[in-house]
């Protein structure tokens, strides 16, 4: 396949430059010519935006909190682990979980894209996706996670990991002490998404 | 010489901007008929990941900074289809038809398969592929950062680790090889990696020097550190 068209144009500039006339006009094409169904489409997005998304991985953190056998299990063997809970897929076919402690503290970066365990966490959000987070998650991690409020002890120590194959990362966040006894309906609420990107911690709501 | 997208560690790009979860799946209607449009094509069954990946790296740097991140997936899809020839420029400037569609048809994804089909995903971890060569705990050094067949083809060592000198984290069985297969040369699946880096190792004046920035690095990728 040739690589390199901008001599000639890349042929994406023959589509109508505003992008919602872009996709329109792409789709359209593509339905009349047999080879999309605009309802599959629906079922897509309709899949990422109801049934795919933080809520499943909140689950599994609320599981590995509450059962230590589970927890070592996704420390072991994530991919298998999740699988049993039907938990894999696309963008999540290889899965390994890194847990925060009061040492270390681990983050989530996709430098050459935006790799991201969509099976566990959805579509990434924009910020996830932008050059600033991709750029700077490797250089200046502490500054990065100072920008959403986690300023972490000088000698804790900071794994940023570079989703550069198809393993994607998850992080076991700490759970915070205030919690015991309870349940794991209860933890589930207070597992956000960016808590498993590693750029939040998880606490109670005063 | 690397292309726009490999980005790691670039200066000037400024804060970044937290949306703390509030933020939509999907910002604007388009924005999710595009990751729709591109999901449902890709199973037409085509092209590889790698290969969908390459093309979106080869926008030209003025369009892959300007362009939004669903833009860049458009944008990138539009040249597939052309590239792969499923639809004709002309197509694209007439938005007709003009030529009978390749008996792709079949392969349409149905909304009932939908779940499904993303459900079940596409491990890259192969049983063939060579013996690894190294071991947890020892000590490497990464090449240059290039597609060593291709000029300006697709690799997945950042040029930032290019040339750096790391630590074997885990070893994860043979994998796909993205330089490969994003250039129909097959799979050629070899040993992957997790290696480690110290932050005072890749950068200047690192925040910390006994941070760590982990890598998932193909066998190819590495030497061994003398």
């Amino acid at each position: 396949m040739p690589h390199d068209t901008s001599e000639q144009h890349h042929p994406h500039s023959l589509l109508p430059s505003d992008p919602a006339l872009r996709v329109k006009a792409l789709e359209t094409l593509l339905v009349k010519k047999g080879l999309i169904d605009p309802k599959s489409i629906d079922e897509i997005i309709n899949t990422y935006e109801n049934k795919i998304g933080p809520q499943n991985g909140a689950r599994v953190i609320a599981n590995a909190w509450v059962d230590a056998n589970f927890r070592d299990a996704l420390l072991k063997d994530a991919t298998a682990s999740l699988a049993s809970l039907g938990l894999s897929g696309r963008q999540g076919e290889h899965i390994v979980a890194v847990e925060n402690t009061k040492a270390t503290h681990n983050m989530v970066v996709c430098t050459l894209c935006s790799c991201y365990p969509w099976p566990l966490l959805g579509i990434p959000p924009s910020w996830y996706k932008s050059d600033a987070y991709r750029a700077r998650a490797v250089r200046e991690p502490r500054k990065v996670l100072s920008e959403f409020g986690v300023h972490l002890p000088e000698e804790m120590n900071v794994r940023v990991w570079d989703s550069t194959a198809e393993i994607r990362y998850l992080v076991i966040p700490e759970r915070p002490e205030n919690t015991a006894g309870w349940s794991e309906e209860e933890l589930i609420k207070i597992v956000s998404r960016d808590s498993m990107i590693g750029t939040a911690l998880v606490v109670v709501p005063t | 010489m690397s292309r726009i997208h490999d980005m790691g560690g670039r200066f000037g790009d400024g804060f970044v901007a937290p949306d703390f979860g509030k933020e939509p799946v999907f910002k604007t209607e388009w924005h999710g008929r595009v990751l729709g449009l591109t999901v449902a094509s890709g199973f037409l069954g085509q092209w590889t990941l790698d290969e969908g990946r390459h093309l979106r790296e080869c926008l030209s740097p003025v369009d892959y900074s300007s362009f939004s991140y669903y833009e860049k997936w458009l944008a990138g899809l539009a040249d597939m289809l052309v590239a792969k020839g499923i639809v004709t420029r002309d197509e694209l400037k007439t938005l007709s038809p003009v030529e009978p569609p390749k008996d792709l048809r079949e392969r349409r994804l149905r909304p009932e398969n939908v779940f499904s089909a993303l459900s079940k995903g596409g491990s890259t971890e192969r049983d063939a592929g060579p013996q690894p060569a190294f071991s947890v705990g020892q000590d490497v050094v990464t090449r240059n950062a290039a597609n060593l067949t291709i000029d300006g083809g697709h690799t997945r060592l950042p040029a930032y680790a290019s040339g750096k000198k790391g630590t074997i984290f885990a070893l994860h069985g043979n994998h796909v090889f993205p330089d490969a297969n994003a250039h129909q040369a097959g799979e050629a699946p070899e040993p992957l990696y997790t290696v480690a880096f110290h932050a005072e190792t890749l950068w200047q004046h690192p925040e910390n020097p006994e941070d760590v920035i982990m890598l998932d690095l193909w066998q190819s990728y590495l030497l061994p550190a003398s």
